[in-house]
């Protein structure tokens, strides 16, 4: 069926690697086709079964690379072969590709089993299923392509079902919009996409990974750097960086578990995923992974501060991803990607839980996302307290959670590889963390309940919902442990071969010198959280008066620095002019000449009609005239009169 | 043998008969005279043709011959043109040609 080839043992799973996408291709035509007639519900099953088999298949090729199978291609068949461009469908399976399958499956699994609880009185629920593993299939598209071309499809791929996703109750005008905007913006990105694409292959002569990676001297170090600076402004496009990053906050307009998976854990880290990937070309372009890093930094201190001062559940949670997402960029410019993959992964499940969590408070709630109407919470849905109460640790990095151990490897990283002013950056930014999701839990679940109507209809999701959360629960425990011990755990010695085909030296901080960086930084968490209790369990200082006190700064957080309303100011604007002239110059100038010609015609026609005067007579003159006129001519130019 | 009648002197009436003709098409309102007028233009061009046949072929009688196809479709002519006039004749009752003129343009 398909060919594998590469270094190291093939393994028992890895050649039939691209059934894991295939499973979820299956489900999504089988619940697109027949979903609204006859399976109804049924479709949910299916799909959550579909991408269970793809999340087992992904275990095994796992294991597979694990027992070293460390890069195998897996070649499906010849998509392109023009000239010099030749682009198979091939799968490369190696290290990195085995952690985001692995990532990718587990959390898409655990989201669909939810979403057939929480999307159960759905009208759309068969067409919810039907796009929500075609995600999968694009998502496991972009992370198992051997190239950037079929990398492209899967990104596109991903980027479609995201604006599908989003626009998913297309009855109201907002979601709409959300999805029209996330659209844009992600196209923004994928022309970097494309310029970067079109470039490697101009200069290496190959769009494929190992090919490109093997001769990157080749290049001169401007057009590298170029071609890094492309991918990474699509890069910024899908993870939701500056400047690029306003669409994810809207895209909350979209059902709960869409958020979880494609706007927290998937399809957002794709940007994270391709730069990682690219790694031998970012590194040979020297400067370039500043600005990866600088924007990451600035992302990340940019959105925490937002995230301060909202006040819907589902966009502080926003927020908190295009800020961690930072934090993966800042490890990625700062030279540390199996430090980016790692926070990718432990980020995966810790947020997918906080949004699955919001989602379990929203549809208690009744459909209410304003955290100013719940409160009290923890007492009737215990379940999902204690599992978000474990999820927002993570994510304020307490340790020994999950999100302790990967984000401070990013900033350690950040400090131990000469960026202090990045490094502060992300400390400073980890004590905003810490503050803004214990207010956001402390205002959900504890205190008084502010809407008594709303809180006395409050009850625990049903077990379908449940069981995810305790799962990702278990994850955002456990996850952090495959980076233990710091700098030299299961990850750090598994994915340098992913990462650095051609070697790359190893160095070790000190033991001490990790364990001050990690104090800081846990002083710092622990700073914003007991900010956060003092501020919203004891009213020192209360938040009101916090909020006078800090009046323009926080209308200035609370209208999101008012990014929106200069972008649609500078761009949006821009271009509805550029196309209102478009519209003039086709109405008036290409229309224009076509009626021009027409009326010309028509001037032409209502001259000559006088000749048609309906009179015999005045045809029969002419017919004589014109005889008379050739007799004329034709006598004269035989006999030689008219001859010169 | 009498001296034969030079050929000018044809051509000559057969000119005069085809302008008097056609000065007739050109200048009479009555659709019927102006039937006849055609009539005569074919009859000049006929005299002309005998009379080119008799001058220069010798050895048979071609332009003759274009004479009789001249008559059967003069008269086709005569009989499909009263029928047009007559026609139009009973939708409006004239047969002044200028008043005939609904396909101005």
């Amino acid at each position: 069926m398909s060919a594998a080839e590469g270094t190291g043992a093939a393994g028992t799973f890895v050649p039939f690697v691209w059934l894991i996408a295939a499973f979820p291709l299956a489900a999504f035509l089988i619940n697109g086709l027949f979903g609204k007639r006859w399976l109804g519900q049924r479709s949910g099953w299916l799909a959550s079964a579909s991408i269970g088999a793809s999340a087992l298949l992904s275990i095994g090729v796992f294991s597979d690379v694990l027992r070293g199978a460390t890069s195998t291609t897996v070649t499906l068949y010849r998509w392109i072969g023009v000239g010099d461009l030749r682009v198979d469908v091939a799968a490369l399976v190696d290290p990195l590709s085995a952690v985001m399958l692995l990532v990718v499956t587990v959390v898409s699994f655990l989201v669909h089993v939810y979403s057939i609880g929480y999307m159960e009185h759905d009208h759309g629920f068969y067409r919810f299923f039907t796009w929500l593993p075609l995600f999968v299939f694009a998502m496991l598209i972009l992370v198992l392509a051997d190239n950037y071309l079929l990398m492209f499809v899967g990104w596109e791929g991903v980027g479609l079902c995201s604006y599908l996703l989003i626009g998913f109750w297309f009855e109201r005008p907002e979601p709409v919009f959300a999805a029209k905007k996330a659209f844009v913006m992600n196209r923004v990105g994928d022309w970097g996409f494309m310029i970067g694409m079109i470039l490697t292959f101009l200069v290496f002569g190959s769009m494929n990974f190992t090919e490109v990676f093997g001769q990157v001297e080749i290049a001169e170090q401007g057009v590298l750097g170029l071609i890094c600076l492309a991918f990474f402004l699509g890069a910024t496009g899908k993870s939701a960086q500056l400047p690029l990053y306003s669409w994810l906050p809207d895209a909350m307009e979209g059902p709960t578990p869409v958020s979880a998976l494609i706007h927290a854990a998937t399809m957002v880290t794709g940007g994270v995923y391709l730069v990682a990937r690219s790694t031998p070309l970012f590194e040979a372009a020297g400067g370039v992974l500043v600005v990866v890093g600088a924007v990451g930094a600035v992302t990340a201190i940019f959105a925490a501060t937002i995230a301060l001062v909202q006040t819907d559940i589902k966009r502080v949670m926003a927020y908190s991803t295009v800020s961690q997402l930072g934090y993966m960029f800042l490890a990625l410019g700062v030279g540390a990607p199996i430090a980016a993959i790692f926070h990718l992964a432990t980020h995966a499940f810790f947020k997918a839980l906080l949004f699955l969590g919001s989602g379990s408070v929203i549809h208690a709630m009744a459909g209410e996302q304003d955290m100013r109407k719940m409160g009290g919470l923890r007492r009737k849905m215990p379940l999902t307290y204690w599992t978000m109460l474990i999820a927002g640790g993570a994510l304020a990095a307490v340790p020994p959670l999950a999100g302790f151990w990967s984000k401070d490897e990013v900033v350690g990283a950040a400090f131990t590889n000469g960026y202090p002013i990045l490094w502060t950056i992300g400390v400073f930014t980890g004590g905003l963390t810490a503050f803004y999701v214990t207010r956001a839990l402390w205002l959900t679940f504890h205190g008084e309940p502010r809407d008594r109507h709303l809180y006395d209809h409050a009850h625990e999701s049903p077990r379908l919902m449940t069981a995810p959360l305790v799962v990702l629960g278990v994850g955002s425990v456990l996850a952090g442990f495959v980076g233990v011990p710091p700098e030299d755990g299961f990850l750090h010695r598994f994915l340098p071969e992913a990462l650095y085909p051609h070697g790359h030296e190893v160095h070790q901080p000190q033991l001490a010198v990790i364990a001050g960086l990690a104090a800081t930084s846990v002083f710092a968490g622990l700073i914003g959280i007991f900010i956060g209790l003092s501020m919203y369990a004891r009213r020192r200082p209360d938040p009101a008066a916090v909020r006078r006190a800090a009046g323009p700064v926080h209308r200035l957080l609370e209208n999101k620095y008012y990014v929106d309303e200069l972008l649609d100011r500078r761009f949006v604007d821009l271009s509805k002019a550029f196309a209102g002239a478009s519209w003039a110059f086709d109405a008036h100038i290409v229309d224009g000449i076509v009626n021009r010609i027409g009326w010309a015609f028509g001037l032409a026609g209502s001259g000559l009609r006088r000749l048609q005067t309906g009179l015999v007579g005045n045809y029969a003159l002419s017919i004589v005239a014109g005889v008379l006129a050739i007799i004329v001519l034709y006598g004269g130019y035989a006999t030689g009169v008219l001859r010169r | 043998m009498t001296p034969a009648v030079p050929l000018g002197a044809f051509i000559a009436v057969s000119a005069a008969l085809f302008f008097i003709g056609c000065a007739g098409v050109l200048t009479r309102r009555n659709a019927v005279v102006i039937l006849m007028c055609v009539e005569l233009m074919l009859n000049a061009a006929n005299l002309a043709l005998v009379a080119f046949s008799r001058r220069y072929g010798a050895t048979d009688e071609r332009g003759s011959v274009f004479v009789v196809f001249v008559f059967v479709v003069a008269a086709a002519e005569v009989a499909v043109g009263l029928a047009i006039v007559l026609s139009a004749y009973r939708t409006r009752p004239v047969v002044n040609v200028d008043e005939a003129r609904a396909m101005k343009g």
